[in-house]
């Protein structure tokens, strides 16, 4: 195997016991990525001298004994994160020359547990989609089907370690970019409970939604990133100063006895039969594993994403008015008034669905309107968090579809907003709700398309969602391909 | 109709937006799909449910009132499409 098809525990392994160098890790990454990135776009920007440059020092720290968790791991970042002197354009022409005098808290302290970093990846506009098809800088396609979309908003984060085009990669995750993504392109995502990992220098949308979370090849991997990725930061106001754990305790428990809520919401009509079959059959290994799934209701499933439609909008047309081409990024040319300037600079600078967004926020905001609007969405809220937490007085987790259906077609839902918004539909009451959930492989579709199973747990319960989702992985043994590029 | 082309023109007025006749037409259509689609929240009664505003119970996150480094003027700078000086220069405001 390929040093780049390795996940991080197998190369750590590696790495301990000199079989392979930092630099060749990093070099079968990047003769990869020579391959196969112009088909599938994984990556905005590529940062091949400064992560040749990482490698080499890694290799020094290797020799002295200095072997940290992620030393020598070849790490892509959603290009939604500050990188201190490296261009930082959250997908869009508004921000495509921007340049931050600052790293994100988890860029810092990826850096400080011996990461290389291979490049920024692509994504929706700020974060808007579910398919990386609304980037400035164009789609990024899915590697088991170039035809199709890989997920989105973190598309490029899940197509790279998909396409080994790195070892693990950072999303983010609003209503669902990270697990859909994870999903679609038949990879490990986890979203972690709000508050559990620092958001300063993520770009923001929907500050009341936004996590950070890995992308990983398998289970172990993602509570070895957990580890290096979760903890308080005083510079995050909304960070927790809560315990964390060490997560790759939990890899390899058994689940013996636990209490599997399976919401009767989310088997509805409209999702693919396929879809179905594969989340059966998932339930059976969890049995298998020693769980008992018990009938669960949340009854305010429908209004999701309604919800998610007025908040998420509001809060980034709050956050979004800052794009007003005074203190960064684009300044339109030719104008000749400060209105004018700013009107211009964002109808230039902003693409359709971030407007189509930013429009809606406005006006579910403004006068007359707030009421109906965000009142009434951030009382339902309440309520879909209510179910949550009653939930899980009946069980420890709840096993879910991550998406209804596998990955569409690049176009398909393009011109008709809510159809693509329809597509987060078990995902988005994660994150109104605050709650972690984990996306992991559970099958391919007759067309060999990847499926994927989530799990959700209680706030802080990442530890719960690793072991279950590693017992599941063991012994669900499903067969592991590689897409063929 | 939730939103005439009128209002779309207001708030992409209050947003900070150009935008064109075609997309006028196109925002007032889509726009109107989503309200209509938003509207089934209408099919539940919330009086008296607190509004959630924040998924953790935290409040407010307080520091100690301590002097600690910042970026500085010439980094804040760095990114302006039009610097002078210490200052971000813009066209005028007024006449």
């Amino acid at each position: 195997m390929e040093f780049n098809q390795s996940t991080i525990h197998e190369l750590q392994e590696k790495i301990k016991n000199g079989s392979v160098t930092a630099s060749q890790i990093t070099e079968s990454v990047f003769s990869r990525i020579d391959a196969v990135e112009e088909r599938v776009h994984s990556y905005i920007r590529l940062m091949k001298e400064n992560a040749l440059a990482a490698a080499k020092k890694a290799d020094e720290d290797i020799k002295k004994g200095d072997i940290k968790p992620l030393t020598g791991i070849p790490i892509a970042l959603k290009d939604i994160l500050c990188t201190k002197g490296i261009t930082t354009t959250c997908g869009s022409h508004i921000l495509h020359n921007f340049v931050p005098p600052y790293n994100a808290t988890v860029v810092e302290k990826l850096t400080a547990a011996g990461a290389v970093f291979v490049g920024k990846a692509n994504m929706d506009e700020f974060a808007m989609g579910s398919s990386t098809e609304t980037s400035w800088f164009g789609p990024t396609r899915n590697p088991w089907d170039l035809e199709r979309i890989p997920g989105g908003s973190s598309g490029g984060s899940a197509t790279a370690v998909a396409a080994d085009e790195c070892i693990a990669s950072i999303g983010s995750d609003t209503g669902g970019s990270i697990r859909q993504p994870a999903a679609l392109c038949g990879v490990v995502g986890l979203k972690p409970t709000y508050g559990r990992v620092s958001r300063f220098g993520l770009i923001a949308f929907a500050s009341s939604l936004d996590q950070i979370g890995p992308f990983t090849k398998d289970v172990e991997d993602c509570a070895i990133m957990m580890n290096v990725l979760a903890g308080y930061d005083p510079k995050e106001s909304t960070s927790v100063n809560a315990e964390v754990p060490d997560y790759r305790q939990f890899v390899g428990r058994d689940i013996k006895g636990w209490k599997i809520g399976i919401p009767k919401e989310y088997f509805i009509e409209g999702i693919d039969p396929e879809i179905t079959a594969a989340i059966q059959q998932a339930i059976k290994v969890i049995e298998l594993c020693g769980g008992v799934c018990v009938d669960i209701s949340l009854p305010h499933t429908q209004y999701c994403v309604a919800v998610y439609y007025i908040i998420a909008p509001a809060e980034a047309s709050s956050n979004l008015a800052r794009y007003d081409g005074v203190r960064y990024g684009f300044r339109a040319a030719d104008v000749r008034e400060l209105l004018e300037m700013y009107k211009e600079s964002r109808r230039q600078g902003f693409g359709a669905e971030v407007k189509r967004r930013i429009m809606i926020g406005t006006y579910a905001l403004s006068a007359g309107y707030y009421d109906a609007y965000y009142k009434k969405a951030s009382q339902v809220r309440a309520l879909i968090k209510k179910d949550f937490d009653e939930a899980f007085k009946k069980c420890d987790v709840i096993l879910t579809p991550t998406t209804p259906t596998p990955a569409f077609k690049i176009g398909e839902k393009t011109d008709d907003p809510l159809q693509m918004y329809l597509s987060d539909v078990f995902t988005i009451s994660t994150n109104l709700a605050g709650i972690p959930g984990i996306s992991v492989p559970c099958g391919y579709s007759t067309s060999g398309l990847p499926i994927g199973v989530q799990f959700l747990a209680s706030h802080f319960e990442e530890g719960k969602l690793i072991q279950i989702a590693s017992a599941y992985e063991k012994n669900a043994k499903i067969e592991k391909r590689r897409p063929a590029l | 109709m939730k939103i005439s082309t009128r209002e779309v023109e207001y708030v992409a007025h209050l947003a900070r937006l150009e935008i064109t006749e075609g997309e006028k037409e196109k925002f007032t259509s889509q726009l109107n799909d989503i309200l209509l689609y938003i509207d089934k929240l209408n099919e539940l009664e919330t009086q008296g449910v607190e509004p959630m505003s924040h998924a953790i119970g935290v409040t407010n996150a307080f520091r100690e009132d301590k002097v600690i480094d910042s970026i500085g003027t010439e980094q804040s700078l760095i990114n302006a499409p039009d610097a002078r000086g210490e200052f971000f220069r813009v066209p005028k405001v007024i006449d």
